[in-house]
């Protein structure tokens, strides 16, 4: 549990010094011959992959193919789907997640996550960013609303709604409870944040918001984003890994993969012939 | 072009949901016309403001007031035994037990409610009173204590069940949002499911006391026959629904006022559960649009 406290903070750190960086590896979550399954049906096929740090890295490919369950090993979120089970190793931070001794709450807190459809939480704006702070326990007023506002700043969202913050998140848009959802992942500061399709249920302009977002957030976070949208991907991210049936059938730079695809399925993917 | 006997079955159905449209409202104008008769011998400000309730002594007082009290306090000991209970099974059902266990043990604890309430009454008299005599000295042989907590038992299942189909209704979304920042599930039920789920869960807590306020034979028979304006649970006191039950089955001669004492108490109960009723209902629809 400390552990992987301690290592965010030496990676917080290390994110400056760029000699320290060497020293360590540069992915912040690798896979070792990764198998999911849920229940008798297998869901991940012998995935290695490794996601680099303060990068944008985008997971494409059809419906069903693998996506959202390798993102949601990355913070354990299948644990809660009866007959879940992975083999082989995820290590983020170096630390192997499927461990035994593992704190999934630790681990959560440091890989943060926004999901499809914005869901914030029937509250007020303030309780919503407040709320992962509170959890841990911590009382400090004054550190809680600084972090609000700051993480409502990096969201662009601070001018919006900084006189109510009183008012309940439903009345916000589409786009806004949706930056008002990834303001909330990064209140606690994670190291990652899993992005789960995160415009797939807005509108152009507020998606617009978002992307432009990112270019922002790739400076401080490692982003891992699961997106259908093949222009999205090839504007926000610096890699990008092609899924097919369970299996990454392309990983590499995502300008690679959209001017020089080495794999014909994923040529005919991106160029839209299939999916 | 419908064949004859199809309008003929459409009739019949037709007139079987009138009949029973037809039974209430004439249930509800008897009880106006016998109410009317009553209040045009006995002031409305003295049925709402006499202390004592005595229509069948010679020293007759009308005042409603000791039998809402003896309603209120078995209704509020009934809810503080089922609201925590049932609350904490609704939660146990729905957020940590396994499918499995809950699909077992939802119909048994239905089964409370199937219990029939004179059983109720005879266990409240027989067991629970001695059995609460023996740590609380001044416990009465009948009281609003223990027909209120045997009562409380019976409306178990009204809380648990309609508190777990609340929070059962709570979307996904909200506790992987909960769980994705790091929190553990009892964070998670108590700060996020537990109040998304509370208007669902007032519902809930709403018809089980309305169900407990016009409850008759557990208190008729364990709770006393003495109106008697008070909070205190340890002594007798009488429900609207017991006293009706007095004078339904005692000699008191039909169309005297006396008889028409039962009318103006029933319609006290009857506007109490329909407003409690109509609360839940409303509160039903504004949390059904809350998710939508």
């Amino acid at each position: 549990m400390t552990e992987i406290l301690s290592k965010k903070k030496k990676k917080k750190k290390k994110n400056k010094t760029s000699v320290e960086k060497s020293v360590k590896s540069n992915f912040i979550i690798s896979t070792e011959s990764l198998n999911a399954y849920y229940s008798e049906t297998q869901a991940l096929f012998d995935i290695n992959i490794q996601i680099p740090k303060l990068a944008v890295t985008a997971f494409i490919g059809p419906s069903g193919c693998g996506k959202s369950t390798l993102l949601r090993v990355f913070n354990r979120m299948n644990d809660y789907i009866d007959g879940f089970k992975t083999e082989g190793k995820v290590l983020v931070d170096d630390t192997d997640i499927y461990a035994k001794n593992i704190d999934t709450e630790t681990l959560r807190k440091n890989v943060g996550m926004v999901f499809q459809k914005p869901n914030p939480f029937p509250k007020s704006i303030y309780e919503n960013v407040a709320f992962g702070l509170k959890i841990q326990g911590i009382n400090d007023k004054s550190f809680i609303e600084h972090r609000i506002e700051e993480s409502l700043k990096q969201v662009a969202l601070w001018g919006e709604v900084k006189d109510k913050m009183k008012k309940n998140a439903y009345g916000l848009s589409g786009g806004q409870q949706q930056r008002l959802c990834i303001a909330r992942t990064l209140a606690v500061e994670p190291s990652v944040v899993l992005m789960d399709e995160p415009t797939s249920a807005l509108d152009p302009i507020s998606t617009g918001r978002i992307e432009e977002l990112l270019f922002e957030l790739r400076n401080n976070y490692s982003i891992v984003i699961v997106t259908h949208n093949m222009q999205q991907a090839a504007r926000i991210s610096d890699k990008t890994a092609f899924f097919w049936l369970g299996k990454i059938v392309e990983y590499n730079d995502t300008k690679k993969i959209f001017t020089n695809p080495k794999n014909k399925q994923t040529e005919n993917y991106i160029s839209g012939h299939f999916g | 072009m419908k064949k004859s006997s199809e309008k003929i079955i459409e009739k019949l159905l037709l007139s079987s949901a009138l009949f029973t449209i037809l039974t209430t409202l004439l249930i509800i104008a008897i009880l106006l016309f016998e109410t009317v008769k009553f209040f045009s011998e006995i002031s409305i400000i003295d049925f709402f403001t006499d202390t004592e309730w005595t229509p069948l002594f010679d020293d007759k007082h009308f005042g409603i007031l000791p039998l809402l009290s003896g309603t209120f306090l078995t209704s509020m000991v009934a809810t503080l035994i089922a609201l925590p209970v049932g609350l904490v099974i609704a939660i146990y059902l729905n957020e940590y037990s396994g499918n499995k266990f809950r699909k077992t043990i939802k119909p048994l604890l239905e089964l409370l409610a199937a219990v029939p309430t004179v059983i109720y009454g005879f266990f409240a008299l027989v067991i629970v009173t001695p059995f609460l005599q023996q740590f609380i000295p001044g416990l009465a042989g009948f009281s609003s204590l223990s027909a209120g907590i045997v009562m409380g038992i019976m409306i178990i299942p009204y809380v648990s069940s309609l508190s777990e189909d609340a929070l059962f209704a709570v979307p996904k979304s909200l506790r992987e949002a909960s769980y994705g920042m790091g929190a553990t599930k009892f964070q998670t039920v108590f700060k996020v499911t537990l109040p998304a789920a509370s208007s669902g869960v007032i519902v809930a807590v709403i018809l089980a006391i309305s169900r407990a306020i016009g409850e008759t034979m557990i208190v008729a028979i364990a709770a006393g026959q003495q109106p008697r304006l008070t909070l205190n649970p340890l002594v007798p006191v009488e429900t609207i629904t017991a006293y009706i039950v007095q004078v339904s089955l005692g000699d008191v001669p039909r169309e005297s006022l006396e008889y028409t004492t039962i009318f103006a108490a029933g319609i006290t109960l009857f506007i109490f559960t329909l407003i409690l009723n109509n609360i839940s209902f409303w509160l039903r629809n504004k949390f059904r649009e809350k998710y939508d």
